[in-house]
C-alpha cells in the first residue's frame, strides 16, 4: 500500500460518514496519509475538515465507513485510547487548560506516558517553543494567543504521537507568528512525525504540505500534491483569493 | 500559638522550615495537626467565653455533628471543587449511608451488624450509589447536571418517606444500635470508650480518626494522577480526552469517592442520633454543605474543612446564644428576633457579600484565586511557592 508519493500508508479513511445528531457532516470521505507526510485538508467553512480530524482522533465515531491507523481499525476506539496508540490532536480553538500552569498543561499532555520519559519530551517541546520555557510557571490562560497555540501544539506533542492532528494552528495569529508556527510544523515533521493539517490559510498550508485534499460539504472534491493544488485553477479561485 | 509567635522573630527560618516539612510529609502533618486539634478543642471550650455557652460534653456533642458536616464538605469538595461537577443532591448519599446502617443495626429489621465493619460498608454502598447516579448523568454538564442531581437529592428522602415497610416512612427508623468497644477506658473521670449522648467521647475520638483518614486521602488524591485528571476535566473535558484521559471513568470515580465520605458521615450520624428520618436529609443539607464549600474556598481541602466547621459552630452554637443573649438583656427589637430562624437569610447575606468582596472564599484554592484576580496579580505573583517546584 502506497500513497501518491510512494510512502507507506499510516492512516486511511474509507468512505467515512459522520453525523452530529441528525445532521450529516461527512458524506463518505476517503483519504490516506502516508508515513512522514504532511497532508493538508482545505475547504470552506462547514466542509467537514474539523469533523474529519475528530473522527480520526476518536472524539467522534463514524456512523459508517472505516478509519484505519497503522493497519488497525480505530473507528470505534475512544479518544483517550488513541492517544496511547500514537495519535495526538491539537483541537480547534486551542483548548488549553487555562487555570493550570504551562508546565502542568504539558504534563497533562504526557498523561499516558511514564514519568522518566517525560523529561526528554519536555526538553524537545521547549526547544521547539522557547517562549514556553520562559513561561513554564505561568497560568495557561494568561498567555497570548500565539503562545497558547504553541502550548496546544506542545501539549499534543508531549504524548509523542506518530500522527499529529493540527486544527487551524494559524487561527487568529499575526502574519509573523503564522510564519513561525508553520516553520515549526515543518520541523516537527522533519523529526519524524506525520502531520494531518487543517487550515483556512490555504496558501501557507500548501507551502509546507506534501499533499492536500479539498473538501466540500462532507465530500472529497479534489486531491493532489501540494504543488498540483496550488497550480489548480479552481483551488486558486476558491481558496487562494485569485480572480 | 503565643510560644510560636515569640520564637519566630529570633529564628526566621522556622516558618519556612515548617512549610517545607508540611510539603514533604503531608500525611504526617495532617496526623499531627488533627491530633493537636482533637486534643486542644475540648479544653478550649472550658475557657470563657465558650464555657459560658455550653458545658464541655455538649460542646463535644456539637463537635461530633460538626465532624459529620466536615466529612460531607470534604466529599462534595472532591466532586465540585476538584472535578468541577456541580452536584446539588449530595445529601442523598448521606441519607443512603445513614439508612443502610439503620437497616442492619436496629430492632426495625432485627438484624444487628456491629458498627465498625459497617462504617466501611456504608462508604462502599454510598460509593456504589454514586456510580449509579453518575453513570446516566455523565453526558450532562453544568446546569443540566445540577438539575438532575437536585432531583436525585429529592427522590431519595421522598422514597424513604413513602416506603413505610422498608424504611419506616415519615418517622424513619429509631432505636439504632450504638457502637461499642469490648473494653472501657476512663481518662480524668470521662469514659472515652463510651458512645452516648451524655458520654460523647467515643464518638469524638472516632470522628477524629475518620477525619484524619479522609483528609489524608483527599490530599493524596489531589496530588495523584487521578487528581490531575479531575483538574483537567474541570478545565476542559474535550482537551482532557485528547490528552488521553478516560473522562467516563474519571468522572465516575469523582462521584464514587465523593459519595463514599458521605457514607461514613451517614453511618456515623445514624449511630450517634440513634434514629434516622427523611427530614434529616432534605435539600437544606445539600445547600448548607455547598455554602460551606463556597465560603471556605472551593477546591482547597483544609479551607473547606475549616469553613464547614466555622459555619456549623456559628449556626448551631452562636446563633442560639445570640438569641438568648438579646432576650436576657431585653434590647428592644433585637430581643424579639429568633436568630436561628433567620439562619438562611444570614447565609444568603454572607454568600452575597462573599461573591462581592471575596469570591474565591475565605481560604482560597491557588487556582481559583489566580482566575478571579488576574488583573490585580502580576505574572510573578501567579506562581505560588508550592507550585514553583516542578515535578519533572
Amino acid at each position: 500500500m502506497t500513497t501518491g508519493n510512494g510512502s507507506e500508508v499510516m492512516l486511511r479513511l474509507d468512505n467515512v460518514h459522520a453525523y452530529y445528531g441528525r445532521i450529516q457532516a461527512l458524506k463518505g470521505i476517503t483519504m490516506e496519509v502516508g508515513k512522514q507526510e504532511i497532508v493538508t485538508l482545505l475547504g470552506s467553512n462547514g466542509a467537514g475538515k474539523t469533523t474529519t480530524l475528530k473522527t480520526v482522533s476518536g472524539l467522534l465515531h463514524p456512523r459508517s465507513g472505516k478509519v484505519t491507523f497503522e493497519g488497525r481499525d480505530i473507528s470505534k476506539v475512544p479518544a483517550h485510547k488513541l492517544v496511547k496508540a500514537g495519535i495526538g490532536h491539537a483541537p480547534e480553538g486551542r483548548r488549553i487548560f487555562s487555570r493550570l500552569s504551562v508546565l502542568e498543561n504539558l504534563q497533562m499532555g504526557a498523561y499516558t506516558r511514564n514519568h522518566s520519559e517525560m523529561r526528554e519530551d519536555l526538553d524537545r517541546v521547549v526547544t521547539l517553543f522557547p517562549r514556553l520555557q520562559e513561561r513554564l510557571k505561568q497560568a495557561g490562560g494568561t498567555l497570548s494567543g500565539g503562545e497558547q497555540q504553541m502550548l496546544a501544539i506542545g501539549r499534543a506533542l508531549m504524548s509523542r504521537p506518530r500522527l499529529l492532528l493540527l486544527d487551524e494552528p494559524s487561527l487568529g495569529l499575526s502574519p509573523i507568528l503564522v510564519q513561525q508556527i508553520f516553520s515549526i510544523i515543518k520541523e516537527i515533521n522533519a523529526q519524524g512525525t506525520t502531520i494531518l493539517l487543517v487550515e483556512q490559510n490555504a496558501l501557507q498550508a500548501l507551502t509546507v504540505a506534501h499533499r492536500g485534499y479539498v473538501l466540500q460539504t462532507g465530500l472529497v472534491n479534489l486531491s493532489d500534491t501540494a504543488a498540483g493544488l496550488a497550480a489548480n485553477e479552481g483551488v486558486r479561485k476558491a481558496y487562494l483569493g485569485e480572480d | 500559638m503565643s510560644a510560636a509567635a515569640k520564637v519566630m522573630p529570633r529564628r526566621p527560618g522556622l516558618r519556612e522550615r515548617m512549610r517545607e516539612f508540611a510539603g514533604r510529609h503531608r500525611s504526617t502533618t495532617i496526623l499531627l495537626g488533627m491530633l493537636a486539634i482533637t486534643l486542644v478543642l475540648p479544653f478550649i471550650v472550658l475557657l470563657p467565653p465558650f464555657s459560658g455557652f455550653l458545658t464541655q460534653n455538649v460542646w463535644v456533642e456539637q463537635f461530633n455533628t460538626a465532624g459529620i458536616y466536615i466529612l460531607l464538605v470534604l466529599g462534595l469538595n472532591i466532586v465540585i471543587g476538584m472535578a468541577g461537577l456541580l452536584d446539588l443532591g449530595y445529601a442523598a448519599f448521606f441519607a443512603i449511608g445513614a439508612y443502610s446502617y439503620a437497616a442492619v443495626a436496629s430492632q426495625f429489621t432485627g438484624i444487628h451488624i456491629p458498627f465498625w465493619p459497617w462504617l466501611i460498608m456504608g462508604a462502599i454502598i454510598a460509593a456504589l450509589f454514586g456510580v449509579t447516579l453518575g453513570a446516566p448523568t455523565l453526558r450532562l454538564r453544568g446546569d443540566y447536571l445540577a438539575i438532575v442531581t437536585l432531583g436525585f437529592g429529592e427522590i431519595v428522602p421522598v422514597f424513604f418517606t413513602n416506603s413505610a415497610e422498608l424504611a419506616g416512612g415519615t418517622n424513619g427508623i429509631s432505636a439504632i444500635d450504638r457502637p461499642s468497644l469490648p473494653f472501657d477506658v476512663n481518662i480524668a473521670g470521662q469514659c472515652v470508650t463510651c458512645f452516648s449522648a451524655s458520654q460523647p467521647w467515643g464518638f469524638y475520638i472516632t470522628m477524629g480518626l475518620i477525619l484524619t483518614g479522609v483528609l489524608i486521602l483527599c490530599y493524596r488524591l489531589q496530588d495523584s494522577r487521578l487528581g490531575r485528571s479531575w483538574n483537567a476535566i474541570r478545565e476542559d473535558e474535550l482537551a482532557a480526552s485528547s490528552s488521553g484521559i478516560n473522562t467516563v471513568t474519571t468522572k465516575l470515580l469523582a462521584f464514587a469517592i465523593g459519595a463514599s465520605t458521605s457514607g461514613f458521615a451517614g453511618v456515623f450520624s445514624a449511630a450517634r442520633n440513634v434514629a434516622v428520618a427523611p427530614v434529616q436529609f432534605g435539600f437544606t443539607v445539600s445547600f448548607t454543605v455547598l455554602a460551606m464549600i463556597v465560603l471556605g474556598g472551593m477546591g482547597n481541602i483544609w479551607g473547606v474543612a475549616i469553613g464547614g466547621f466555622t459555619i456549623f459552630v456559628v449556626q448551631q452554637v452562636f446563633l442560639p446564644q445570640l438569641t438568648n443573649f438579646f432576650n436576657s438583656v431585653q434590647v428592644p427589637i433585637l430581643s424579639d428576633i429568633d436568630f436561628v430562624q433567620y439562619q438562611f437569610l444570614l447565609y444568603g447575606i454572607a454568600l452575597v457579600l462573599m461573591m462581592l468582596f471575596r469570591p474565591e472564599g475565605l481560604f482560597p484554592n491557588v487556582r481559583r484565586r489566580r482566575e478571579l484576580h488576574t488583573e490585580s496579580a502580576g505574572a510573578e505573583e501567579l506562581v505560588s511557592p508550592d507550585e514553583a517546584t516542578p515535578e519533572v
